[in-house]
């Protein structure tokens, strides 16, 4: 470790170890699969349906019942309060389906029997009699009736059709971007114990406790406050247990009320991977007017939005993908429009990122479009469309960026990864290499920070110090693996100035923080951070009144040191301190509560400051093409990032590390496939293909931009980590474009559409050959 | 049904279990040795990687009856007298983990790596890992603690 001699361990800005390190390598830290089995618990699962779209004729559940070991069947009659799990409220997403299913997979009725096994091998004996209905399964075949799931958003700024009227120069095109299932690694799951009158506490591995209780309650038709959801960890999240959770929390809580018995829910992998939504896939319509140097001049895009059968997310996920369209480039016309479409597929919902990432891909489609139509390099271009000062800093939605952290960065990297000299290296190379095709190309990342629903942007804490000094520390954010627990806790013991060792962490729960927003949106240290902070100020703030009368010091001359507090001349060890303080009945226990401040956002209008601040980072990366094959390495990554003055540098470097990688995989190896009966053919790490150890860049050079502290007052000046660094892997796609560009001599723009499958990547290198020999 | 018996981080462990009953469901839900995790149900992650008389086995792939008279350790299995194995303080030191739950898998397969091959150069972690899906970490510090780990246990 780096702690300062003399300073407390686990300050703030030291590389401090995940608190839950050393159970993680022991196998001692406790998922809830891992929590004993309490006597009678019955295991659930889910009889779902075959057909996509269709009308329930009859249900036959029987042979389910007469089924060995089941306990009980239920079906939607059996649900006492709503039969509903729409997050924004809308009424459109049914726990068990009733009259009608809407895609391959929806859960029509759940069987609980004594052993899991029973139960999956009873869900399958059902008889059900299906009317099919005409299904839209794809984008394409939604797109002419255009039946959406919510309201869509547009953006609209200037007159972006006269500006390209008389623009030198414009291209129209098309790009169609994939989806990704999250795979986090430990599936869902929800297990609930039936409580006294109408009470029930689940365990639920969600990102959203909070929204978990609320859906419980409102199925239960009992009050929030008879239900408590409790998370200690989560294997994996990503954004797939923001409320893809609620389904399985509200099924084990009906059931455990029902039964009497605890219940647990836990769907088999390729259950959990056909059941749960996943990033939305999108198509993108673009046309782009600019000079005949490269620079923009007016903008107009379309993303129409896979969103699945309910709504779910897809409003504020399709909204932010129209926020990053313009990723950190000015537009001075511009025009951009969502369309979160529905259709008869799983309902798609949220994913770091949260659209963003397909939004900040069709902008740089324009750059590189752009690029290839003026003959330049895709680099030059960027920098020359890049927001600047004065009128050329006004986002779509009139939002100004302000700083000049996306120049300032790309040029350190331009100069730190070398990239005109490997650009005239890699040029030479193709000129002489018939068959392996290099490709290089650095995109930036402009990430909008807080939550587009501006109520999402507050957070509480609860801070008690125990008379012999040890602190317990709980907030409303959730750990998934990100390192938030230890950041916080880092936060508290700073606060006090004592050994981090001190602060127990504990479990989210919603007895203890309530109405807390879900761990999403980057934003779980910059709220739960702030929050704890608050009460550790205001149990300070009662100690040093204390002390000040108490050893009769002016307050001024009180200072919490590493384990001492400072009172006049004398130093006070912290536990007899607290001690002294307990006797002379000062409340030692306080609360904290913080909410964004400057934001705000009015929709229809499209207008406001949704984001309180920006993350920014860059990436250089170099692949090599197999064109016979298609195959390809990616053989090098420079990146830097920045995370203001990080928290923990050692947590945030993981999260550029994992971010990028998991980015990879969504843009080159992670391809969904459903069939035309609308049935998901990719259903298990065997035909989805997740990157693996030797996926990662050979060469991996990963920095964060020292010194720069967010200009914002977040907690001790850092910036938001988790989704910003998935994006930095769009440069991924780019070079691979580029090499793949090498066979037409960089003629034309290859338009290779994410994921850049092998197979993908070899169609490209055919079409693009044909078409340069066409031309 | 069968009776299983078999010697589990040193100790004899024995069990009435059906006969389709898969060693990680014998270790996870009969011995309550929920270290070993169950990620994929289908073999291709790795989070249920244990020893079988000394090789690392996903245990999803094999039936308990199967390891009838082996001697089995899971990572619960792996300190000795509550020191870490030096895979286990790699992957703490290191950051060689996130979320935890591929860690324990990731940790059995690196430590019989290394019993095969105490100097794997970094191709080699790489292609050893293969049947271990992470999808937080992005392995970077995976590779970085294993490398570590035979450093310190070769010193």
């Amino acid at each position: 470790m780096l702690d300062r001699p003399g300073a407390i361990t686990g300050a703030v800005s030291t590389p401090r170890q995940h608190d839950s390190g050393h159970k993680h390598v022991a196998g001692r830290a406790i998922y809830i699969d891992d929590m004993p089995e309490p006597p009678g618990l019955l295991h659930v699962y889910f009889g779902t349906s075959s057909e996509a779209h269709a009308r329930i004729a009859a249900l036959d559940l029987a042979p389910v019942r007469a089924a060995e070991g089941v306990a009980a069947v239920f079906t939607a009659a059996d649900i006492p309060g709503e039969n509903d799990i729409s997050p924004t409220h809308r009424h459109d997403e049914p726990i068990l389906a009733t009259d009608a299913v809407h895609f391959a997979g929806q859960p029509i009725f759940a069987v609980a029997a004594r052993t899991r096994d029973q139960a999956r091998r009873a869900a399958r004996l059902a008889n059900v009699t299906y009317e099919p209905l005409a299904a839209a399964l794809s984008i394409e075949a939604a797109k002419p009736a255009g039946a959406m799931v919510t309201e869509p958003l547009t953006l609209v700024r200037g007159d972006a059709d006269a500006a390209m009227g008389t623009a030198p120069r414009s291209l129209t095109g098309q790009m169609r971007i994939g989806g990704q299932d999250h795979f986090y690694l430990e599936g869902q799951i929800a297990l609930a114990l039936p409580g006294e009158d109408d009470e029930v506490t689940v365990y639920s591995s969600t990102q959203h406790p909070s929204e978990i209780q609320i859906m419980v309650a409102q199925t239960l038709d009992v009050p929030a406050n008879a239900v408590t959801v409790e998370v200690r960890r989560m294997g994996g999240a990503f954004g797939g247990k923001e409320t893809q959770g609620n389904l399985f929390a509200v099924v084990a809580a009906l059931v455990a009320k029902k039964t009497g018995r605890a219940a647990k829910v836990r769907p088999d992998r390729d259950d959990d991977m056909i059941i749960t939504g996943k990033r939305h896939d999108f198509l993108v319509d673009y046309a782009v007017g600019f000079d005949d140097d490269g620079r923009i001049m007016g903008v107009d895009m379309t993303y129409a939005a896979r969103c699945g059968w309910s709504s779910d997310l897809s409003g504020p996920v399709t909204d932010r993908s129209l926020f990053h369209a313009d990723n950190c480039y000015f537009y001075p016309h511009v025009r951009l429009a969502s369309q979160p479409l529905k259709t008869n597929t799983v309902s798609n919902t949220a994913f770091r990122g949260f659209g963003g990432p397909q939004g900040m891909l069709g902008g740089e489609r324009l750059i590189e479009e752009i690029a290839f139509a003026t003959t330049k390099d895709p680099l030059e271009i960027r920098k020359l469309n890049l927001y600047g000062p004065g009128e050329r800093s006004l986002t779509p939605y009139h939002q100004a960026v302000e700083e000049t952290t996306a120049r300032d960065i790309i040029e350190t990297l331009e100069g730190s990864s070398d990239y005109w000299m490997r650009r005239e290296e890699i040029d030479a190379y193709n000129s002489r290499s018939r068959v392996l095709k290099r490709g290089l190309a650095l995109t930036p990342v402009k990430f909008g920070i807080a939550f587009t629903a501006t109520h999402y942007n507050q957070a509480g804490a609860l801070v008690h110090i125990y008379r012999d000094g040890s602190i317990h520390l709980n907030h409303g954010g959730t750990e998934m693996g990100q390192g938030l627990y230890v950041k916080v806790a880092q936060v508290v013991a700073e606060e006090f100035q004592v050994d981090i060792d001190r602060v127990r962490i504990t479990a989210t729960t919603t007895g203890k923080v309530p109405n807390t927003s879900a761990t999403a949106a980057s934003a779980g240290s910059d709220l739960n951070g702030m929050a704890a902070q608050a009460a550790a100020r205001t149990i300070k703030n009662r100690l040093i009144a204390f002390a000040a009368e108490a050893w009769d010091v002016p307050p001024d001359q009180i200072a919490f040191l590493p384990g001492r507090v400072r009172i006049g001349q004398q130093d006070v060890p912290f536990a007899k301190f607290i001690g002294r303080a307990y006797m002379a009945r000062i409340s030692l226990s306080s609360t904290g509560f913080y909410k964004t401040p400057k934001i705000h956002w009015d929709r229809a209008k499209g207008r406001g400051r949704p984001f309180h601040y920006f993350a920014y980072g860059a990436a250089c990366s170099e692949v090599c093409v197999d064109t016979l094959t298609g195959e390809y390495k990616v053989e090098r990554v420079d990146i830097l990032h920045d995370v203001g003055n990080s928290l923990n540098p050692a947590v945030d470097m993981g999260q550029i590390e994992g971010g990028f990688v998991q980015g990879m995989g969504w843009l080159t190896t992670e391809e969904l496939w459903w069939d035309d009966k609308g049935h998901l053919r990719t259903h298990a790490p065997s035909t989805y293909k997740i990157p693996a150890c030797g996926d990662r860049p050979r060469v991996f050079n990963v920095r964060m931009v020292h010194g720069v502290r967010n200009s914002e007052e977040t907690i001790y000046r850092s910036k938001a980590v988790g989704e910003p660094p998935l994006m930095l892997a769009i440069s991924v796609l780019h070079a691979l474009s580029d090499a793949v560009a090498s066979v037409a001599g960089h003629r034309l723009c290859p338009r290779l559409d994410p994921p850049a499958t092998p197979e993908r990547v070899l169609q490209t290198i055919d079409r693009l050959r044909a078409e340069d020999a066409a031309a | 049904m069968p009776t299983v018996s078999m010697t589990v981080n040193g100790q004899p462990a024995a069990g009435e279990v059906e006969g389709r009953t898969l060693l990680v469901e014998f270790l996870r839900e009969h011995l309550g040795l929920t270290g070993t995790h169950v990620g994929c149900d289908t073999s291709q992650c790795g989070a249920c990687v244990v020893h079988v008389d000394g090789k690392s086995v996903k245990s999803c792939t094999l039936l308990a009856v199967q390891a009838v008279g082996t001697e089995v350790t899971t990572i619960e299995g792996l300190a000795t007298n509550g020191t870490l194995h030096p895979v286990q303080a790699a992957f703490k030191e290191h950051h060689g983990l996130q979320c935890g739950f591929c860690t324990p898998g990731m940790v059995m397969s690196a430590v019989d790596l290394l019993s095969q091959n105490a100097s794997p150069s970094e191709p080699e972690i790489r292609e050893w890992l293969e049947g271990n899906i992470c999808r937080c970490t992005g392995y970077h510090n995976i590779v970085k603690a294993i490398d570590a780990a035979a450093q310190a246990m070769k010193g």
